[in-house]
């Protein structure tokens, strides 16, 4: 097993794409990613990584740049937060669409106005119908492991759509923590190069990303719609097989001392080891409380969540982002949605948490699973809540 | 689990002694975790950096509130400030000032074990520049043995590379000159 070594969580992500050994990354510098291109805008300088490096004008231009390279048949990287991620909107559909096996890892920030650069998941929640698989890391270790499975599911034959890996930006981008990177030999072993079955090649001319008249549309939308909820077999394929090489296991949803619990917390990213710490805080307390956490989050992983969930009564839903004038926020609106046509299905509570950069701490979490018993009881007038507003 | 909290200036280097204590830490085969308090960055504003050092997996990303250690890189934060903030029962509070820890204790009216040094005339003396992070973790080695000295001795080589030597001679002054005074 390979030492594990203080570093700052940007770069194992970029060391993982180093090892991947991509063919080429475009990108525009953007707060809280900005590390990670930087660190391969070096590495490929310095001779350490064979790739191409554009350094394009806007994000607009770098997914469309990437779309051109994998469509040529290259391992194609890119990364973005925010304003950068919104940027890229439109140039985001097209990339399944072509079924172009993009990676992009998103260091998650708030969408500005009013202008912030601080974390939560705002940006990436405006991505939700984009037609990417996307995973959620929660630590420094699974952003490095996320982004060489993500690699591995993109290209395989029976996938062939990009993936978004999300971890947040500074309050896990910016940590310097332990972290195990493997070697190239463990690298090939898992991730074998990739060999597109069509691409653009003048010697083999192919149409590529065509009009889809009244008469197709449909069918092509379904068509990409099946893709991409038939890739969880592969993405569990390849986590199984991830686990069985290096030794550790990932699973698209993670349960927490749920055995018994009444209140079950959910969450995604970083603030889940905090959720963590509250949850063993709270069982020592006697409370019957657990947590499940999603680190796939599309396809949304409907049987593994519901399975995680069985017995608990009722559910207090984190979520990083508001959806202004909905009925709560969009993890909880997936997760009702899902529930809906269960029956015994749980009570669902939604508490919206750590917005624009806004601590989330171990408190918070007891506030909203105290709240979430309280409110099985009664039921409360809000159908979301907002934690931690100060209020004069 | 001990947790640190450091208080500069941007530009002094807090984040960057965070970072090469969590490096070091990690080295000597411990789990620890650094980061900023993640302001707007800009040079002489008061900045923040946290670190947490374990035996075992940190399982907590909130900042640190009650910390262990709370290491002053600018005397003239304590105007601004109240670093002691939170400060767990025991704890350590680490200066830069040219003032003794009995001075210290009386104008910081906390029970905590109070450790001085005059890291700016140090780092002036030793490097010409007021850039204090470095000496200040030969007073935090002194006074609380966080990592081994070898480590921290490798983490700023490769962080430092040709100037590393200068801020070892500043960090090993500082280990002798730093005054301890429990509480």
């Amino acid at each position: 097993m390979a030492k594990r070594i203080g570093m700052e969580v940007s770069i194992a992500a970029s060391e993982a794409v180093k090892l991947a050994d991509v063919d080429l990354i475009a990108a525009y510098p953007i707060t809280p990613q900005t590390h990670i291109v930087e660190h391969l805008a070096e590495v490929v300088a310095d001779g350490e990584l064979d790739a191409a490096f554009v350094p394009v004008e806007s994000e607009h231009s770098a997914m469309s740049c990437c779309i051109g390279s994998s469509a040529a048949g290259a391992r194609t990287f890119t990364a973005s937060s925010a304003q950068g991620l919104a940027l890229m909107h439109e140039i985001l559909f097209i990339a399944p669409a072509m079924r172009l096996p993009i990676v992009m890892v998103v260091a998650n920030r708030s969408l500005s106005g009013p202008i912030s650069i601080w974390n939560d998941h705002s940006d990436i929640m405006a991505e939700q119908d984009i037609a990417w698989i996307q995973t959620f890391a929660e630590n420094g270790q699974e952003v490095f492991d996320l982004v060489l499975h993500a690699f591995r599911v993109a290209e395989d034959s029976k996938v062939l759509l990009p993936v978004i890996v999300n971890l947040d930006g500074f309050t896990l981008s910016h940590v310097i923590e332990p972290i195990e990177i493997l070697d190239k030999a463990e690298v090939d072993k898992y991730l074998p190069p990739y060999k597109p079955k069509v691409r653009l090649d003048p010697r083999k001319p192919v149409s590529m990303g065509l009009v889809g008249i009244p008469e197709i549309y449909t069918e092509a939308k379904k068509a990409t719609n099946e893709a991409l909820i038939n890739s969880k077999k592969v993405v569990l394929k390849a986590w199984k097989e991830f686990g069985d090489l290096f030794g550790r296991y990932y699973n698209p949803v993670e349960s927490y001392k749920t055995e018994g619990a009444e209140v079950i917390l959910i969450t995604m990213g970083s603030i889940s080891e905090t959720a963590m710490t509250a949850i063993d805080k709270m069982r020592e307390k006697g409370l019957p409380v657990g947590l499940v956490r999603f680190r796939l989050w599309k396809p949304f992983p409907s049987t593994e969540f519901k399975k995680a969930i069985a017995g608990a009564q009722t559910l207090a839903v984190v979520d990083r982002a508001l959806s202004p004038g909905g009925a709560c926020g969009p993890v909880a609106e997936e997760i009702k949605a899902a529930l809906y046509a269960e029956r015994g299905r749980p009570k669902v509570f939604n508490f919206i948490a750590g917005l624009g950069g806004r601590d989330v701490t171990v408190e918070n979490f007891e506030e909203i699973v105290s709240k979430a018993f309280t409110y099985a009881k009664k039921r409360p007038k809000q159908l979301y809540e907002m934690i931690g507003v100060r209020e004069i | 689990m001990i947790e640190i909290r450091i208080h500069g200036r941007g530009g002094q280097g807090a984040v960057t002694s965070a970072e090469l204590v969590a490096i070091a830490a990690i080295d000597d085969g411990k789990y620890a975790q650094a980061f900023p308090s993640f302001g707007p960055e800009r040079r002489g504003a008061p900045v923040a950096a946290f670190i947490r050092v374990s035996d075992k997996p940190i399982r907590t990303r909130e900042k640190v509130y009650g910390p262990n250690v709370v290491m002053v890189l600018d005397p003239s934060i304590l105007k601004i400030v109240n670093v002691a903030a939170g400060l767990k029962e025991g704890g350590t509070v680490i200066i830069n000032t040219s003032k003794t820890p009995e001075e210290m204790a009386g104008l910081l009216n906390v029970k905590a074990k109070i450790v001085t040094v005059d890291a700016t005339k140090i780092a002036m003396e030793s490097m010409g520049v007021p850039i204090t992070n470095t000496t200040m973790l030969g007073a935090l080695l002194k006074s609380t043995g966080i990592v081994s000295n070898d480590a921290l001795g490798k983490a700023i080589d490769k962080r430092f590379g040709r100037i590393a030597e200068k801020n070892k001679t500043a960090f090993n002054r500082a280990m002798t000159e730093t005054i301890v005074r429990e509480a």
